[in-house]
């Protein structure tokens, strides 16, 4: 054969593509270590909110407890219901872990750097830059559905099955008014690109008349509504439907023990996780200050990662404040209410923009 | 030298064909309903092996996401069973009396003939190249300025028409409004 392999190799060993392997790596393992956090976080929250000290024994302040709720799943035993669909019963939380990782390659978390001069160009804090970005995170969210569906059907048992047909139904009815809060932003924004979308954020708006360039102003209510709709999209309460413990003794994942309960436990909060992640980027200006700044992307990431951690901490509030709604207040609210109001904060957002450009 | 382009392409073909025959040879419906799935997916693939990344997207949230739910939603609410009831003839025999069954075989044999002609006129025709015509698909500024002033005819009228269908599946569903 007269194939040279020398480019690829070039390719490989470039310290551009090493970068951005390394990028992919890290990425991903902070996305685990972050669940791993979000179980420590949540189980301390509920206990402040409910008067109680929480986990404190392994470890310091039990921040190892995650580590120990870890093991413990692994080593419990993996069943199977009998009248189970095999091949389904074990796609459904690979389906899901999968889809919770996938969405969040094409999430920026910093401006480009190159790494204190490192690099000999700056590269992208994004696991790829698409520029259909904010698609492509609602294109493979909407297709964690299945993994929720599937588990339900799959398991043949009527708590599961009943589980998954409401999270199907939950989720179809939320992903309207979840896509219109992304339209006012994507508007905003000029552009499908969720760096451009950013970036877009970084200067004043009308002129220094409002003094930050964030779209929370512009689109206050299509955050709040993005919010809501995320909420509802991760299944956490208070519309956690799908797992409605007092009816459904735990809804989709009922049958399942051991590393695949893991997985939907992990798909959860990787969810959760994107959703803060992609408002942080769509709505309060990503790793920008909310007043022009120019300060080095060591702050930018950090302004990042705080503005996640406290939408996150938002959701974990939520959790431990709210009852959970009735399954028909549920759909009144989302038909009703909250897609007539995504609907009006759109054509607001777009005559706004029309307007002042 | 095989590039990679028709390496990808042969991938997500072969991918689409062999879940669509799946979908139609398998006796579960839920097991039918999940290679469409497949099948949309690796649809979508070859959409972005085209350079169409905005079109490969839609093709995810609207057929794969939105429209498959709801499919799989109805298979589970009806309990559809499954197909391999014991039969003399096989299990496409129970349901077809002789009419639909000569009805079925003059439709697909006009699919096919459909499918050879087309395939022909598009191996003919003169195919668009270079990096304008990957622009003008890929962008969506492209396609919306197309749809509003070229098509705008043809996306009025569908959209008229999905309000109406949307209309009638109220009145038959609901009986007193």
């Amino acid at each position: 054969m007269g194939v040279s392999v020398q480019p690829l190799i070039d390719f490989v060993t470039s310290p551009i593509t090493i970068a951005y392997v390394v990028l992919i790596f890290v990425v991903f393992f902070s996305l685990q270590i972050s669940a791993a956090v979000l179980v420590l976080a949540e189980r301390k929250v509920a206990a402040f909110a409910q008067q109680r000290l929480g986990p404190y024994r392994v470890g310091w302040w039990g921040v190892l407890q995650p580590l120990a709720d870890i093991l413990k799943l692994l080593f419990k035993e993996e069943l199977r219901p009998k009248a189970a669909d095999f091949w389904l019963f074990y796609l459904a939380p690979v389906i899901s872990a999968t889809t919770a990782f996938a969405a969040f390659v094409v999430i920026p978390f910093g401006p480009p750097t190159d790494l204190f001069g490192l690099l000999p160009e700056p590269i992208n804090l994004q696991g790829m830059d698409v520029n259909v970005a904010v698609l492509i995170v609602f294109a493979i969210t909407s297709m964690g559905v299945y993994g929720i569906v599937l588990a339900g059907w799959a398991s043949n048992s009527k708590y599961s099955l009943l589980g998954g047909l409401r999270s199907s139904a939950q989720m179809l009815s939320y992903e309207l008014s979840y896509g219109l809060a992304l339209a006012s932003a994507i508007l905003l924004g000029n552009s499908l690109s969720l760096r451009e979308i950013v970036d877009g954020q970084s200067a004043t708006m009308l002129g220094g008349l409002i003094p930050s360039g964030w779209f929370l102003w512009p689109s206050f209510f299509g955050f709040v509504i993005y919010m809501i709709a995320g909420v509802a999209e991760t299944n956490r309460a208070p519309f956690d439907f799908p797992e409605a413990e007092q009816e459904l003794v735990a809804g989709y994942h009922t049958e399942y023990s051991s590393m695949s309960f893991a997985l939907f436990f992990l798909a959860e909060y990787i969810n959760m996780v994107t959703v803060s992640a992609l408002a942080t980027n769509l709505f309060l200006g990503g790793w920008h200050w909310p007043f022009p700044l120019a300060w080095g992307w060591p702050f930018g990431v950090l302004n990042w990662l705080l503005k996640v951690a406290f939408l996150l901490f938002f959701y974990i509030w939520m959790r431990w404040t709210l009852p959970r709604y009735r399954y028909d207040q549920l759909m009144s609210f989302g038909w009703k209410w909250l897609l007539p109001a995504a609907v009006v904060n759109v054509i607001l957002v777009a005559a706004g923009v029309v307007y002042f450009s | 030298m095989i590039s990679l382009d028709a390496i990808l392409f042969y991938l997500f073909g072969a991918v689409t064909v062999a879940s669509s025959l799946a979908v139609v040879t398998q006796r579960n419906p839920m097991h039918s309903v999940l290679f469409l799935i497949g099948s949309f997916l690796a649809l979508a693939g070859l959409y972005i092996n085209l350079d169409s990344p905005f079109t490969a997207v839609t093709q995810i949230i609207v057929y794969a996401g939105a429209i498959m739910v709801l499919f799989l939603f109805v298979v589970m609410l009806l309990n559809a069973p499954r197909e391999d009831v014991a039969s003399p003839y096989g299990p496409a025999y129970v349901t077809l009396t002789t009419g639909p069954r000569r009805a079925f075989a003059l439709l697909s044999v006009v699919l096919v003939v459909e499918l050879v002609l087309a395939m022909r006129q598009f191996v003919s025709a003169s195919q668009p190249s270079g990096p304008d015509a990957a622009a003008h698909v890929s962008s969506v500024r492209q396609i919306g300025i197309a749809i509003f002033t070229d098509y705008s005819l043809a996306f009025e009228a569908t959209s008229v028409l999905i309000l109406v269908a949307m209309v009638g599946a109220v009145v038959l569903a609901k009986k007193r409004l």
